[in-house]
This record gives structure tokens, sequence and C-alpha cells, in this order.
């Protein structure tokens, strides 16, 4: 499967998407000017990625902003991820970033998939 | 040449750090986030601060841009926004000002409304009630602006409706971060 691996900008986030190595990672600043069109070809990707997933999917967001449209791309990225087996979300969190903690519990409210809390 | 005595002294007698005129658009958007960020760390600001005042402008400014574009690209309107940061002991304060017409101020008016009367719990909820059943609109907003605000802040939104002619009101909208 093609690997999908984009550096972050000041108003991108960085991801990483690798089925070889086991790596999915969405990290750093989201706040694009059209957020679904960012978002589409991550929600692809995972799309295809579901018809054949590795046996364990360890997905990280370490997010250190997004904008409430990037929010529900989130959401929807974690709908995504939860008709696959398998799959858990490390949420990491700045130790100092409340607001960060809150936004990684209501995700884990509104889908049906284990999260781990992490700070760095 | 006494107006800028003037608009100077204004900005410093209203603790203005920043103020902003003109055409809104994404590349603007990062510049003003950019300076505002590099203020708040020159003046050694708390980071849980400075996270808050940064999310407050991105909304503000995204809001800006999207509901700009509302108006013909000829019209004068189009560009009449402004956005503001003041600084004062114990708070940020983060405004913006733009035209939106009579139908718009109506439904913003009833919007601010709402939100206004919700504690922390019951933002919690709209918040979540909205991005589980919304979609993003043909501007690619999630409509959760102005909760995201509310519940960053921990304050009430202020907001007034100045009447520009025409039909238009000058949409103002104030989000207080307190530093402690």
């Amino acid at each position: 499967m093609e690997i999908i691996n984009l550096e972050g900008t000041e108003d991108t986030p960085k991801i990483l998407l690798d089925k070889g190595n086991g790596i999915f990672e969405i990290s750093g600043r989201s706040l694009p000017e059209d957020s679904a069109e960012f978002y589409q070809p991550i929600l692809d990707w995972i799309s295809a990625y579901g018809e054949d997933p590795n046996p364990e999917t360890l997905f990280t967001f370490k997010l250190e902003y997004f904008n409430t449209a990037s929010s529900k791309l989130i959401l929807d990225v974690l709908s995504a991820l939860e008709d696959i087996e398998g799959v858990t979300i490390d949420w990491y969190f700045h130790e100092d970033d409340e607001d960060m903690e809150e936004a990684g519990e209501e995700f884990s409210e509104l889908v049906e998939i284990p999260f781990e809390f992490k700070t760095y | 040449m006494k107006y800028i005595y003037d608009l100077h002294k204004t900005m410093l007698s209203r603790n203005l750090i920043l103020v902003y005129e003109g055409e809104f658009t994404q590349e603007i958007t990062k510049s003003v986030l950019a300076m505002a960020e590099r203020n708040m760390d020159s003046m050694g600001e708390e980071s849980s601060v400075k996270r808050k005042v940064f999310n407050v402008m991105v909304e503000c400014l995204q809001n800006i841009v999207k509901h700009s574009e509302d108006f013909n690209p000829l019209s004068a309107k189009r560009n009449a926004a402004i956005f503001i940061i003041g600084k004062e002991d114990d708070r940020y304060v983060v405004t913006s000002g733009n035209p939106v017409d009579a139908e718009a101020a109506d439904s913003l008016k009833g919007r601010l409304d709402e939100i206004n009367t919700l504690d922390k719990e019951g933002l919690k909820k709209m918040y979540k009630d909205i991005i589980k059943t919304n979609h993003l609109s043909d501007k690619g907003g999630a409509g959760l602006g102005f909760v995201d605000m509310a519940r960053k802040s921990g304050q009430k939104l202020e907001y007034s409706f100045e009447d520009m002619g025409d039909g238009f009101k000058f949409f103002a909208l104030t989000t207080t971060i307190l530093r402690f």
C-alpha cells in the first residue's frame, strides 16, 4: 500500500500513514483553509487500508492545535477507524494543555475505539 | 497628519497590541497569527494562555475570511473587516468586526444569546451535539466557532451590531481571555 508522508506546515499537520512499518500518525497544527479538502486523501487512504488492515493498528494523534473545522474532520477520521478491527488511539497532549486533553476525552466518548492518553 | 498621533494615542490608551484592517485571507490569517504569537512569546506569556488566545484568534479570523466571501468581489464591504488584539494586565481581548446583512445579524444574535446562557457543561453538550450531527457548510465551517470561543475563553461573548445603512450591520464580537 502507498505511504502517505506529508510534512507539517504552519497550518497543516504532519501526516504519516505507513502500513508496512505500522506507523499511523497525525501531529502538529491543523487549521487549513479547507479542512474537508485537506483530509479527504487521508479518509480515502483509511478506507482502502480498512479493506486489508494489519492485525493491530496503533493510530497516534499528537496535535498541538486544531481549529473547529478540523475537529469535525478528526471525528470523521476516527469514525472511519472505528470500522476497522484492532484499532487503538494514542492521544498525546502537552502536559499543561487541559483543552487538548479534554478534546481527546470528548472524541473518545463519540467513537467506540479504545483511547490511551499520554503527555509529552 | 494629526490623525496618526491620535491613532497612536487611541491604541496606547486602549492597550491595543495589534490592529489589522482590510482584506482577510488564509495567508493574512497566518501572518496575523505569527505576529501575535511572536508578540506573546517576547512578553514571555504562559503557554496555556497563548494557546487559548491563538485558538480564539483562529476562529475569529477564519470566520471573517469565510464570511467576507458572501460579498461581491467588487463590493467595498467584502474587505471592510477589522481585527484587534488588546492586552491588559489581567487579560487579552480579541475583537473582530465585519459587515453582515440584517438576516445574518438576527441569526448571529440568536446563536450568541443562546451560547451566553450556557455554563461549562452546557457548552460541552452543545459542542458534542453539533459535531455529531452537523455537516460542514459549503464554506467549510463546522458551526462550532462561537461555542469553541466561549469554551476556550470561559467568558461570555460580547457583541454589538451598528447600523451601516443599506440594510447592513457592522457586527463586532469580543472575546476575553483571562491571564490568571
